[in-house]
């Protein structure tokens, strides 16, 4: 529930940014000085973001408390963490480095809910102890830096070309990992699942992101956000969770090498 | 263990109360009427009875574009307010001289290092019918901008100037005026409303008097210039800027035509 509920986070985190409607809300942490503020145009969308960011806070908190786990409360940390640069990002206004940090954490924060469900679903299986498949961390960091590249093009600080050069390395070293995986563990369910996850995740995500650079393009003139680059941009975003987060899950999973299989 | 997230949630609240603090920007801060200019210097005044005029036009040179029909369907009061007919996009309007009409012409360089006077009357830029009105206006650096909403909606100004303060600020139905100022020369500043995202305009920011924009029949005049040789450009929000070389003596009255290619 965590985890669904993180992902709800970043794609209306997604629909807040595509709808050019991050600061239509420019007070915090109330907004418009209520705690409900009118419902109209751009406001709905970072209304419902900031409704949901305080949803997954509880939630976090929730889960830190009932597993007791460092990891959970990592995850808390960082959620609140995200929270406060969410404040200042519309308090501040200006610094143009801030909405690329937040959309960077936010995807952190969503690795490492990833992270504490695989872990529990490993441990249910056999305790071990924490290891990291390298192939697959290879994976995670380099989607992470795709991440940064893309987040950067998103709020104008970066042009698009490093993103497109480096979504073909990030390809290439995804393809890698997964072949890793699946040549040495074909006979291994979770491991054989996790790897196609990621490669299928991996794929997906390349059109959608040709999709949405053409989507963009066609809609220049257009005089406020369409709904087809918005769609494509916002499929984008949350196929690129899905895909940093199946990277750490696959990580782990393979990470965890002695695990029975259910 | 607990002692370390006591002082973590010490640390979170007391960053939480940091981003409500600190100073107004220094550029948005609310000018007196009638200030002295900077330096305290006397400022020149345009010597209308001795001084140059230039006056010209922008014409347009290509097939007239067509209009894009504004969807206003986000917010049923913007849509209440153009219920006889859609509201169309100003980006490029052409006049039925053919003529451009929200051309920014203003003197970019060649005048002697002075001070200026800055008038003590405020520039309106007014919020109606979901549109910014009008949809270009140019004021003098430290000039008043008055911020007006006529609609019975809530509306937010958010300026995104390079070289000024960015700032954003919320505007309720009914609420005051808001008088702004900018501190520095900025040819153009791009202004968006993030709750309407379709509303646009722009504000030429400039250290002199010397500047007009071009209204209903595409002309200009710019009086009351000393002798010189100016660089005089004409901006336009669809088809960038047009630079010529202009040399005016005392009393010329000389034309400067521009045109922009469709």
């Amino acid at each position: 529930m965590v985890a669904v509920s993180t992902l709800l986070l970043v794609i209306a985190g997604g629909l807040v940014t595509s709808n050019d409607a991050a600061q239509s809300v420019p007070d915090w942490p109330l907004s418009y000085g209520k705690l409900v503020p009118p419902l109209e145009g751009g406001i709905r969308f970072e209304f419902a973001h900031r409704v949901l960011a305080a949803t997954v806070t509880i939630l976090t908190l929730i889960l830190a408390l009932w597993s007791r786990s460092r990891l959970a409360w990592v995850a808390f940390a960082a959620v609140v963490a995200q929270a406060l640069l969410g404040g200042a990002v519309v308090t501040l206004v200006a610094p143009k480095w801030m909405p690329v940090a937040h959309a960077c954490l936010a995807q952190l924060v969503f690795g490492l809910i990833v992270a504490i469900v695989v872990r529990q679903y490993c441990a249910r299986r056999k305790r071990v102890e924490m290891s990291l498949d390298p192939a697959g961390t290879s994976a995670c960091a380099t989607l992470f830096v795709q991440t940064i590249l893309g987040a950067a093009v998103r709020h104008n600080v970066a042009g698009i070309v490093p993103h497109i050069v480096f979504a073909a390395v990030a390809t290439l070293v995804v393809m890698w990992a997964g072949v890793q995986v699946l040549m040495h563990h074909m006979e291994n369910p979770p491991f054989r699942r996790s790897a196609i996850l990621l490669l299928s995740l991996t794929f997906s995500q390349v059109f959608l992101g040709m999709g949405a650079y053409m989507s963009r393009i066609l809609t220049a003139d257009d005089p406020q956000p369409m709904p087809i680059m918005i769609s494509f941009t916002v499929a984008h975003v949350a196929v690129g969770s899905l895909a940093f987060g199946a990277a750490i899950a696959m990580a782990i999973i393979v990470g965890h090498g002695g695990m029975t299989v259910a | 263990m607990k002692k370390i997230w006591i002082g973590f949630g010490l640390a979170c609240v007391l960053s939480l109360a940091g981003c409500g603090g600190g100073n107004p920007p220094e550029t948005a801060k609310k000018a007196e009427p009638g200030a002295a200019p900077a330096g305290g210097g006397a400022a020149a005044m345009p010597d209308e009875a001795n001084g140059a005029t230039i006056t010209g036009k922008v014409t347009f040179d290509g097939t007239k574009p067509k209009g894009k029909t504004i969807d206003m369907s986000a917010n049923p009061v913007c849509t209440k307010a153009h219920a006889t007919a859609p509201a169309m996009t100003e980006d490029v309007v052409v006049n039925d001289n053919g003529t451009l009409k929200y051309a920014f012409v203003w003197i970019k360089s060649g005048l002697p290092d002075q001070t200026w006077q800055v008038p003590t009357t405020a520039v309106t830029l007014d919020q109606n019918g979901c549109m910014y009105k009008p949809h270009v206006i140019g004021v003098m650096a430290g000039q008043q901008i008055d911020v007006k909403n006529s609609d019975p909606t809530n509306h937010n100004i958010h300026p995104q100037p390079q070289t000024n303060q960015e700032w954003n600020e919320s505007q309720p139905p009914g609420s005051a005026d808001k008088m702004q100022t900018f501190a520095r020369q900025e040819v153009m500043i791009p202004v968006k409303c993030n709750i309407h995202p379709w509303m646009r305009s722009y504000i030429g920011v400039v250290s002199h008097p010397f500047f007009a924009v071009t209204g209903d029949d595409g002309t200009f005049t710019i009086k009351g210039l000393p002798p010189g040789t100016y660089t005089i450009e004409a901006w336009h929000e669809k088809y960038g800027t047009s630079d010529q070389t202009i040399t005016v003596g005392a009393k010329d009255s000389k034309t400067q035509d521009f045109s922009f290619k469709g």
